[in-house]
């Protein structure tokens, strides 16, 4: 198997990863970067659990090739909490109850503010669509809308669309 | 050690309850969980030395294994080892021994593991697998329950009667029945030929699959004396230990068992499912971590199933609409191992009644071992399949006698004092309360216009009960241990899987002990070696069972404090309480944090010495009253600990265009005797609500010749953010249970026991059509209205 040396910013620091051909994102990020936020939950882009931003975008890093990440910016669960603040999105989540097993969150989390950055002030129609690809089998999902509509209120409140 | 022994309910008083418990405070476990900190089994790091292992599957639902070929295998650069049922000789199983890690000589369903490799990537060992060359000889297989009980059915375990099995489950010799659980009460014929209505019907509940999102994993590691380390997505470390140390002839000292969180288990993850293959390959790579993970395919065919029932129903009422007799055949498709179904076989048995007071009831609940994947314990354990066709019965005797299904249930259902279908007396309970509010609060009675002219509404209620369906003497323990500012460490074995018991044993903790709920730590991951004994994360049991470890052992470690504490002020322990963290006397006013004297004690006057030393609280609970069950009847003095009660009631709305049913609104209201976090007591009634809401109107494992046709999210459809109803109320119904921890009782896998009936129930509201066995998909809905000339 080939290998390929890439440059690739994740979380805002850029790292220089040698990668096979076949690698993921998903098993970069998880087993060469150590960054085991982002889930494992299908390796078939179905569940969800492995929502990262890939330049901005939410994409499933189980359905993309690491070496397509050449020069490219990741951020993964673990840059939305800053300085120990986290994000008004994580925080709605704790407060809703809107977490239980856990796995899907960080995926949920991704999702979740992606939506919130290009749409700060969402319908439940558009958090529900925004999620559908995002699968839980814990929380039967309203305290997740309710959580992101909640965000957005604050995000609103703070005059900046929710993100931060 | 707390045990109970008497069963007199304790007057309830409202708020009696110390604080934190009876608040919803904050999950313990969220922060780490939303900032991708938690960890998972698949998220340890085990560095490069670490091999991963794949497994060899049978293709074939039953056949002969007569050679397994490795050589090639063997002799792919990278493959370290592959190992094979000569290996493994031993016998497992929790209730009954009947399965071996790997087959030996017969595989029994298609996925059953053949071999298994470990190499230094997992592309080499998938690669490996296509080099071992198997044959069989394929045996006729058993693919119906009702078909495996023929006597000219193949034997799947011509060997049965050699197993070893627990003294409460019966298996038939020279049959497939690991199990049959058997209810004769009064006089059924009798109650049945006098009956003013009798209804009689089949249901045929198909398999399902539990669906964590996280898949199953396992990593083994063995020591060059022999000694395991398990490390793996567990809902039961201590029954894995026990289980995989007796199979592989090793002590359970030498077998350490580590559980971090549990991303979703449902019962998927309880008992032993593959954990034995990565510890089994290990043992031929000493030294050396092997890292098996299931693929998602992996995860719908060869992890335990919910298993699929084939029941028929005959009730009857008096011309009053009191029910009087029941006569009820189950047949389980208990898969190619007994596993949990033998247990589930005895849970439906006994609770055969549905939650109503019957006085004639004949039952036979028969476990039958089939070719397809096994019967494991899913959320519910068998009653929601059970109940499924119970609750429609039900409905339909009420409405034949021309009674309201609501009013009939409230009339028939189980009271305090009720002779239960075992000969139990049931104990208090608010399931009257349950159907009651439940229904009110989906306005029963009333129907709405539907949002457009092509479609139809309706309103369904399902009521239920159901009692932990475990070992008699399942136990639990927990130990608490002081830190020098005061706050505490908390020790115990049960897992968290989502449920949130690790904020509700925080909760109990504090409010025993006297400090605030955030000075609690949980001694986490879960880990044999030094975690408490806890039987198993099943069953609904933790927050009652485990709960009343740790209440033991908070009040240990507050007797301790006191006694160290009254000591140095030459005052009694009954005048000294602990107060958010301090000790005060009522007597004298004095009052000292508890900063030091936890862990430290007390100087005596004087510089004269010193009193006290670490606090270490300790406690356990096993409960130990409950009776065995005649074979031939079932009857028996106390059958279970007890029941959750509760109810469900839906509106939906069906499209004549389409068949597709949506739940517009569902209420839940369940008894669970007192809710120590009120709010995640709602969030498993919302999450059982929509699984059951999944099951009911898309789960189906669909098996073909044994073949899981649909394992993947795209063919095997669950629900999603788009289905889940706005309109959900959880209804919270505390009549305290006499030996639970400050009145509690489970109430986890209760949430969606009722909701296959109820939709049912709404869709014939809706319809006039009964829609039988789910799932409801629209295409069955859509073809019963032509069907009933509905729709053309």
């Amino acid at each position: 198997m080939a290998h390929h040396k890439i440059s690739v910013t994740v979380n805002g620091s850029v790292e220089s990863v040698d990668v096979p051909s076949n690698m993921t994102l998903l098993t970069m990020l998880r087993e060469k970067l150590g960054l085991t936020g982002t889930k494992n939950g299908c390796t078939a882009g179905e569940c969800g659990a492995c929502t990262v931003f890939l330049d901005g975008e939410p994409v499933n890093s189980c359905l993309v090739l690491a070496v397509e990440c050449d020069g490219a910016e990741v951020r993964t669960v673990e840059s939305l909490a800053r300085n120990g603040q986290l994000d008004p999105i994580q925080q709605s989540v704790i407060d809703h109850n809107a977490v239980q097993c856990g796995f899907c969150t960080p995926g949920v989390l991704i999702s979740a503010r992606a939506l919130l950055d290009r749409n700060p002030d969402p319908s439940e129609e558009e958090i529900r669509d925004a999620l559908v690809g995002n699968l839980c089998r814990c929380t039967g999902y309203v305290r997740i809308l309710d959580a992101v509509k909640d965000a957005a209120r604050v995000g609103a409140a703070a005059g900046n669309g929710g993100s931060r | 050690m707390d045990t109970v022994e008497t069963t007199t309910p304790r007057p309830h008083q409202e708020n009696a309850a110390p604080r934190p418990v009876g608040e919803s405070v904050t999950r313990l476990d969220a922060h780490e969980k939303v900032t991708g900190e938690a960890l998972f089994a698949d998220d340890l790091q085990f560095g490069p030395n670490m091999l991963y292992a794949r497994i060899k599957r049978s293709p074939h639902p039953h056949a002969r294994i007569l050679k397994i070929d490795a050589s090639q295998a063997l002799a792919l650069p990278g493959v370290k080892t592959v190992v094979t049922g000569q290996s493994t000789p031993g016998f497992i199983g929790l209730y009954l021994k009947d399965r071996h890690i790997f087959c030996t000589d017969r595989a029994r369903f298609v996925g059953d593991p053949v071999a298994g490799v470990a190499a230094v990537t997992e592309e080499i060992a998938e690669r490996a697998l296509d080099l071992i060359h198997v044959e069989y000889e394929v045996l006729p297989p058993v693919l119906d329950p009702e078909d495996g009980v023929r006597p000219d059915a193949e034997l799947l375990h011509p060997e049965l009667d050699s197993y070893e099995v627990a003294n409460f489950i019966f298996p038939q010799p020279g049959t497939n029945i690991p199990n049959l659980f058997k209810i004769r009460k009064g006089d059924v014929d009798k109650a049945l030929s006098e009956a003013a209505a009798v209804v009689h019907h089949s249901f045929r509940v198909p398999h399902v699959q539990h669906v964590p999102i996280e898949p199953h994993v396992a990593i083994a590691k063995v020591d060059e004396r022999g000694r395991v380390t398990l490390w793996g997505s567990s809902q039961s470390p201590f029954a894995q230990r026990n289980l995989i140390a007796s199979a592989l002839g090793i002590s359970q000292a030498d077998l350490e068992v580590v559980a971090p969180y549990v991303g979703g288990g449902f019962g998927c993850k309880a008992g032993v499912s593959m954990e034995a293959l990565a510890v089994a390959i290990a043992m031929q790579v000493r030294g050396r971590p092997v890292k098996l993970r299931l693929t998602r395919e992996e995860e719908f065919y060869t992890t335990f199933v919910r298993q699929g029932l084939v029941a028929h129903f005959t009730m009857a009422c008096d011309a009053e609409g009191n029910l009087t007799a029941m006569d009820n055949k189950f047949y389980w498709d208990g898969g190619a191992y007994a596993e949990y179904g033998v247990n589930m076989t005895r849970g439906a048995g006994y609770s055969s009644s549905g939650p109503y007071d019957v006085p004639n009831v004949r039952t036979d609940s028969f476990c039958v071992y089939t070719n397809h994947p096994v019967g494991g314990p899913m959320r519910g354990f068998g009653q929601p399949e059970m109940q499924c066709g119970l609750e429609q019965c039900i409905n339909r005797l009420a409405l034949e006698i021309g009674m309201d299904p609501m009013e009939f249930r409230r009339r028939n259902c189980v009271k305090e004092g009720s002779n239960l279908v075992t000969g139990m007396k049931m104990h208090a309970t608010g399931i009257g309360e349950c159907i009651e509010k439940a229904a009110e609060a989906i306005g029963w009675g009333h129907k709405d216009p539907p949002s457009a002219p092509h479609k139809r509404r309706g309103k369904g209620i399902a009521a239920m009960w159901k009692a932990p369906a475990m070992s008699p003497n399942a136990g639990s323990s927990a130990w608490i241990e002081m830190s020098e500012d005061g706050k505490c460490t908390l020790g115990l074995g049960g897992q968290e899987i989502g449920q949130g018991t690790f904020t509700v044993m925080a909760q109990m903790a504090a409010a025993t002990l006297g400090i605030p709920y955030d000075w609690v730590r949980i001694a986490s991951p879960v880990d044999t070696k030094y975690s408490p004994y806890e039987w198993q994360t099943v069953a609904s049991r933790l927050t009652w069972s485990m709960g009343n470890a740790v209440v033991a052992a908070a009040k240990d470690a507050r007797r301790q404090i006191l006694e160290l504490v009254a000591r140095s002020w030459e005052e009694t322990p009954e005048d000294l309480d602990i107060v958010n963290g301090n000790v005060i006397s009522a007597k004298s006013g004095r009052s000292s944090s508890l900063k030091g004297l936890v862990v430290y004690g007390l100087a005596k006057p004087g510089d004269q010495g010193w009193i006290g030393g670490p606090i270490l609280g300790r406690g356990s609970f096993m409960p130990t009253y409950v009776t065995g069950l005649d074979p031939e009847t079932g009857q028996g003095e106390r059958a279970v600990v007890h029941y959750t009660t509760g109810a469900q009631a839906v509106e939906v709305e069906v499209d004549l265009e389409t068949g597709r049913v949506q739940v517009l609104r569902g209420a839940s209201a369940f008894d669970m005797g007192k809710a120590i976090n009120p709010d995640l007591v709602n969030v498993q009634m919302e999450g059982g609500l929509v699984q059951g809401i999944s099951t009911a109107l898309f789960e189906s494992l669909q098996l073909q010749d044994g073949v899981v046709r649909n394992p993947s999210f795209v063919d095997y459809r669950i629900a999603t953010s788009a289905d889940a109803p706005r309109d959900m109320q959880s209804i919270i119904v505390e009549v305290p249970q006499d030996d639970g921890p400050f009145g509690a009782r489970g109430v986890g896998e209760h949430s969606m026991v009722p909701t296959m009936p109820a939709i049912a129930n709404a869709i014939h509201d809706a319809l006039g059509i009964h829609p039988g066995a789910p799932p409801f998909t629209a295409e069955k809905v859509y073809l019963a209205m032509v069907d009933a000339g509905l729709v053309k």
